[in-house]
Parts: C-alpha cells; structure tokens; sequence
C-alpha cells in the first residue's frame, strides 16, 4: 500500500501537480510515525502508511494552502469530514489541495496494547486483522478490534467526503458502525451526583497542555479566547477548580455543529480524559432538537447553531424532560 | 539495608501518610500521577512512569505566591506561607530523581528561590530502582542507573519484597520513622538485590535508544546547531501544545500572572511553556515568532543552553515521557538522532 | 480579622445575574420599576444590545465569580430588535444548559425567559420565582472558583 501512495506522490511531484506532499514519516520505533512535507522525491523514501498513522493531516492544509502550490494530502475517510469543514470555513483553500483518499482499517492505540500488557515494545507488524507485538516482557498477539482508537469504534464508515483519487484501499461502502453515543447515555441515565462526579474526576486530570484544541481541526482561531490576558479569559494556571471545567465546556461550545467527531481530542489527550464525550453530547443534542445533522459531510449547509426554524424548542427542555 | 514485604507496604505508607504528607503515585481512571495519599488513593508502585513527572511536588504546577484583599479602601496582602513541614515524596524513579538535580541548579542558583528551597529542604526522596524499564527509556544517556538511583532513600523490588537502604541523614530519619514495618535485610537479600540490579542493567542494553549518541550535542555547539536547517523538518508536525513540557521532569519555565478574584488578586505562578506563542511575550511582541524558533528553543535548552551553563550537564535525563506522550510523534530522541554528529 | 468576623452566621443571600437586552426585557425591567412592582434586590442586571450577544462564556464567568443563578432575557421570538438575534440564542441556550446538565450541575440555576417592554408584571413575576427557585437550591459550590470565594 505505502509503496503505491510513494509512486502516485513521486509521480505527482514529477509532473508538477503539486509541488509538496503533507504525509506521514516513519518513526525511530515501529509506533511512532509523524505527520511530515515532502519536497522531494527523494525524501519520499520515509514515507510511511500504517496503522499508526491516525494523526488527521486536514488542520495542517489551514497553513499549507497559504502557500504557494498545489499541496498532495493524503486524508483517511474520517479526515475528509474534517478537510470539508475547514472549505466551509473557508479555511482551507479546495483549489490549493490535491487529495488522495486513503482507506483505513481502524488507527491502532499503542496505549491500548499497553493497557492490555505489551511492555518493553520492540516490534508491532499488522497482519490483515492481527496485530503481533514483540517485546521484551513477553510477546503479544492482539485482534486488531481490541487495540484500535476509541474513535474507530464509532467508524463513519469508509467513503471519502472529498477527495481527488482513491488509493486502491479506499473501501467506499465500508459501512458506518454504530453505539456513537452509547456512552453519552450511560451518563445521562446516571444521577446528577454522580455526574458530576464522574466528570470531576476526568477533568480533573487535566494538565492545560492544551492538545486537545491545537490538535483539532475545528479549533482554526488565530488567537484562542483562552490565551488572550486582554480580556481577563485568559487561563494558564493548573487551579484544581471550575476553570478546568470552563475550558472544557466552552471549547465544546466553541466547535459545536462543527465538530466532525474525528476523535482527535481523546487520541492526543496524555491523561486520557474522554473528550469525544463533550462534542459527542453536543451531537446528540442537535440531532434531537434540530434534526440530524453531520459536520463536514458537505461545504454549504448551513451549521445547526448559525440557524434556526421558528419553532425551535425553548431552553427550558432541559428541565422538564427530567 | 532493610525490607518489607511487598502486601505490608500499604501499612507503612499509613504510618507515614498519617505522620506527614506523602506524596505518590496514584491510580486515577487508569492513569498514574503523582498525588497525595489518602486512605482509599489507589497507591501504584508497578506503574514505570507517571504521566507528569513529580516534579510537582517541588515546583507545583501552581502555586500562590501572596494574595490581596480589597475592602472598600483598605487593602490587606497575605503572603504565602512557605512550606515548613517534612513531608514524603515516595517511588521517585532515577531519572526523575535527577531531575530534581536539573532543577536545582536553576532553582537554587542565586538568586534563590524561596518557595522551591523550602519544599527542597523538606523534602524526603524515596526513589525505586526500576525494574521493568521500557522501550522510551534512554537514560542510560545520561549516565543515569536505573537500577541504583539516588535519593535520601532507596528501594528495590526484590521478588516479593522492597529492600530499603537509606543514604543520607534525611533518609536514616525515614527509616527510623517506619522501622516497626521494617525488618533488617540479610546477606542474602543484599545478593538478591544486587542480582536484581544487574538484571536490570541488562535488560536497558536491550533497548533501542540505549546506544543514542550525544555526538555533537554540547555547549559549544550553538552557532552550529542553531543555524541547522533541518529544524524546520522535524518542527513541521509539531502542535505547539504542551505535553512535551508538561510531562518533561526537568522543564523549569513558568509564568507570573494575576488572577482577578473579584475582590482583590490572586498572584500566581504557573508552569509555562516555550511551545506556546505566548511565551515571555513582552510589550514590543514576542521574541520568537514561528513554530519552528519556540521548537528549537526547547531542544537548544535541553542539550546545549543548559549545558553550557551548567558545566556539560543536559537537562534531559532520558525518562522518555515525551517519546510516549507526544501527540504527533515527535520527540527529543528525533532531534538527536537527526542532527547529531559532529560535522 | 475583620474580614472573617463579618462572614460569620451569614444566612444565604443568592447573587443572581439577569442579562437583559436592551430593547425589551429592560425595558421591561423599567416598566416594573415605574409601575411600582417589586423584585428582590438580589438579582443584579447586566444590560446587553440582544440575547444573542451573550455567550456561554459570560454565564460560566458569571458563575465563576460566585453568581447562584443566572438568567438571560430577551425580546419574543420573532419580535427581535434585530429580527433574528434571539433564535440564535434560544438555541445556544438550549444546547448550554443541556451540556451543564450532562456534567451534573444542578439545571434549575438558569434560566431564559422572553420579557416584551411591556411585560413589566411578567418580569417582577419571573424574578421572584427564580430567586425563590434559587434559594431553594442553596448556594452554588460546584460552579464558584474557589479563589474567589470571600473568606
């Protein structure tokens, strides 16, 4: 597969399509790729594609496509949601991008291998729906189900939303798994105390690295409200109390009915909090109150909350639905 | 040397935990962290690394250093105490246990800082030899053991015991504290432990960064290294996040800033980052201005500002946390490697 | 010293913040003060051009430094100065509360209500029931920061 996506991007290069390629790099161990520019063909020989390539490259295109050139980008079918919100953002220039849809098995989670006992990795090798882990504690072979990202688990499915080509990967009738917003209802159901209780003890790992907002795709501002000490908003201190919270809370807000749910909040976060939860209650909640509604599966409807109908449910449903 | 047996420990971390403030790696929602303990803190011993090292405890990633009250016309300041009890920072791992040295030297340089001395010198380090190192540790680097660290204690698993050796007064008075829990150790147990040691030993020569080279990274390369232009490459990626820093034992950046509480200020200073493109901001802007310049700062700190400061010591110690953590993949070891050597 | 003497057997007195847009709801604030009708002095009102110029953040500061409740009022639907401003709040409003509800803060401690410039009684009404509302649920401790707490 990787040794196609090299050919197609040398020959892109060639012909002058495009003069760079935003793709992935191979890392110094067998799971830590980086996202990475191609200038050259040569430097294509560290092109890599693998399982551990879910790092989605669309936010990187807000900066690539104020550049001169065609830029090649290779996007997985879940980015590609990502990348059309960014269009309609105008965000992103589409004239400026050359995409190739890349099909995806599901991004692998070294911290889940981890979590079920690889310790001491030397080697992980994919083989169709088998991960093999080689390690210095004890070697592990996993089922690949078992050691995918969280977001992965709520597949959108496999078509691309935008793209130039396919690679001869790209499955477009995957099928869209379900139980997205399986574990938003289990805290819905729970008692208000518990809750809260539940989210003091999530946020509550929070370190203000900020990864979750520079990761995400939606969170394009040039200056984030959070870093700016003009207006007294501006929040750097670790304090164990509401501020965590409000940052959380409010960038949810901020990315409501553009979050694509891309899941790259969760991915990044070091302590694991479950963010997806967050964007995910604020999907559920406008697909009940105004319809179904998916960001980034086209670039000129228009977003839930720069909308509205007349007969809108009022505020106060939150208290009488119970 | 003395040991314990590993199902007691809980009791003597009781003893102590009642008698000061301890602070250790706790369980929370599967992740470890450093925390205070607490009857029902789920205390983990077996977890390599923490996601934040334990720096904390000696530079918080928070603290409050006076606040101000404001009444009408009258305005009352209330400085921050500062620490003046013994407390316990317990299963320190060797290569943050340097860190703290790292720090020191920043901290305890002149001027002094009276906030971080006074948790220093109260302070009591228990460390523990590693003994299951993993595949991101490279501080072997760094001439760091991982099997022998240092501390005012030290601990090691040995099969299902800890055997405990104090090194210094602070740590004699530990062991006394606890010694009701402690048995002495015997011949035998000082060759387990030395054979574990060397197990240890042999498993890091196993592992991929063991053998990095630190060829070309010292204090007199600045020029050298500071016009390469290969940082814009290994930059691109980078999210200008903070996990890098955060994590990192030995990041010493911070920020002052006040906190409008309504009815007075709160001054507080905070862990700050020179990923962030708010970093020493000034008044005529910042000083660094791409990603790629904050990037290189960072890197430039750890393996030549700092050593050229500080008599040839890096300030990495090869615990590996940002080669675990970072978002994107990027880490200290990729800078090394790829523009190491000397030319 | 004196500052802990004060403090000292307070009974519960809520802080509530009513945002009121301009060209409706204070005025219909006004029109309760003209015609004589009361509303407890614990509700402190922040005038806005329309509802749609409050921003979640302004509720979470709000309650950040120490407000019990916060409501937000605004011209009817469809009667809006501005002719749409306060759809587009009903439905962040919406989705708010929604979201603080999902992390376990008590839901009673907002609020929107549609007051015209001449609904005065409907505002002295809505204000007297919120603030009861309010003390019925006590003071707010899991939305204040602690560091603004006043002792």
């Amino acid at each position: 597969m990787q040794e196609e996506l090299i050919r197609r991007a040398k020959e892109l290069l060639g012909d002058g399509t495009v003069v760079r390629v935003m793709g992935w790099r191979k890392g110094d161990l067998s799971f830590n790729p980086e996202p990475a520019l191609f200038e050259t063909e040569e430097s294509l020989a560290e092109f890599v594609y693998d399982g551990f390539c879910g790092a989605n490259l669309s936010k990187y295109m807000i900066k690539l496509s104020k550049l001169e050139g065609k830029t090649l980008v290779f996007l997985k079918p879940c980015d590609t949601y990502s990348f059309n919100q960014l269009v309609k953002e105008h965000r992103v220039d589409r004239e400026k991008a050359y995409i190739i849809g890349v099909g995806c098995d599901g991004s692998l989670d070294v911290d889940a291998m981890k979590e079920k006992g690889a310790k001491g990795i030397q080697e992980i090798t994919e083989d169709g729906d088998t991960v093999t882990v080689r390690a210095i504690y004890g070697d592990k072979t996993f089922d690949r189900e078992d050691v995918i990202l969280e977001r992965c688990r709520a597949c959108k499915g496999g078509a691309h939303m935008v793209y130039d080509e396919l690679a001869s990967n790209a499955d477009e009738e995957k099928p869209a798994r379900d139980g997205r917003f399986s574990l938003v209802e289990k805290i819905e159901v729970m008692d208000p105390k518990e809750r809260f209780a539940f989210w003091q003890n999530e946020l509550s790992r929070c370190i203000r690295c900020n990864a979750c907002r520079n990761v995400c795709p939606a969170c394009s501002c040039i200056k984030c409200v959070f870093d700016n000490d003009r207006y007294d908003t501006a929040q750097k201190a670790n304090a164990d109390t509401f501020e965590e919270q409000m940052f959380h809370i409010i960038r949810a807000f901020h990315v409501a009915g553009r979050c694509t749910d891309c899941g790259e909040c969760s991915r990044v976060c070091p302590e694991h909090i479950p963010l997806h939860l967050l964007n995910r209650k604020f999907i559920k909640d406008i697909n009940t109150f105004y319809g179904d509604y998916q960001a980034g599966a086209d670039t000129d409807s228009r977003a839930p909350l720069t909308n509205f109908t007349t007969e809108d449910v009022e505020p106060s449903i939150v208290q009488e639905r119970g | 040397m003395y040991k314990i047996k590993k199902e007691q420990i809980s009791a003597l971390l009781e003893t102590v935990g009642k008698a000061m403030d301890l602070y250790l790696p706790v369980n929370n929602n599967g992740k470890t962290n450093f925390g205070f303990w607490t009857e029902d803190a789920k205390v983990d011993l077996e977890t390599l690394k923490t996601v934040k090292s334990p720096k904390d405890a000696f530079f918080p990633q928070s603290e409050v250093l006076y606040s101000c009250y404001k009444d009408a016309k009258k305005i009352e300041i209330t400085p921050q105490e500062l620490v003046n009890r013994d407390f316990v920072i317990f299963g320190v791992r060797a290569c943050d246990v340097r860190g703290f040295q790292v720090l020191d030297r920043v901290f305890l340089a002149d001027p002094v800082d009276t906030y971080y001395a006074a948790r220093r010198e109260h302070g009591i380090v228990v460390s523990l030899a590693c003994g299951e190192p993993e595949e991101s540790c490279f501080c072997k680097v760094f001439d760091i053991d991982a099997a022998a660290p240092e501390g005012d204690v030290v601990m090691w698993a040995v099969e299902d015991c800890y055997c405990m050796e104090a090194k210094t007064e602070k740590g004699e008075n530990f062991l006394e504290l606890v010694k009701e829990h402690l048995e002495p150790a015997s011949d035998e147990d000082s060759q387990k432990t030395a054979a574990e040691q060397e197990k240890i030993r042999q498993i890091i020569e196993k592992f991929p960064y063991s053998h990095l080279s630190l060829e070309g990274w010292d204090g007199n390369a600045t020029k050298e290294k500071f016009d390469d232009p290969r940082w814009k490459e290994l930059s691109d990626a980078c999210l200008a996040c903070g996990t890098c820093t955060f994590s990192c034992p030995t990041c010493q950046c911070y920020d002052i800033r006040d906190f409008n509480t309504g009815h007075g200020v709160q001054r507080y200073r905070c862990w700050d980052s020179c990923m962030y493109s708010d970093f020493t901001l000034m008044a005529h802007g910042n000083n660094r201005t791409t990603q790629m310049q904050r990037f290189r700062q960072r890197f430039m700190h750890k393996l030549v500002y700092y050593p050229a400061n500080n008599d040839g010591m890096y300030s990495c110690v090869g615990c590996g946390r940002c080669v675990e953590k970072c978002p994107q993949g990027l880490n200290i070891v990729k800078v090394i490697k790829r523009m190491g050597g000397s030319k | 010293m004196s500052i802990e003497a004060k403090n000292e057997n307070k009974e519960f007195k809520p802080l509530i913040v009513a945002f009121c847009c301009n060209w409706c709801s204070y005025a219909g604030a006004d029109l309760a003060g003209s015609s004589r009708l009361a509303y407890p002095a614990d509700v402190k009102i922040i005038r806005v051009p329309c509802s749609c110029r409050v921003n979640p953040l302004f509720i979470l500061r709000a309650f950040q430094k120490g407000a019990d409740g916060v409501i937000l009022c605004g011209c009817h639907p469809g009667d809006c100065h501005y002719s749409t401003g306060n759809y587009y709040a009903r439905r962040r409003m919406t989705l708010l509360f929604s979201m603080l509800d999902y992390l376990g803060v008590e839901n009673g401690r907002t609020r929107v209500e549609w007051v015209s410039a001449a609904e005065g009684v409907k505002f002295s009404q809505t204000m007297n029931e919120f603030v009861e509302k309010i003390y019925s649920l006590g003071e707010n401790v899991r939305l204040e920061d602690l560091r603004c707490k006043k002792n």
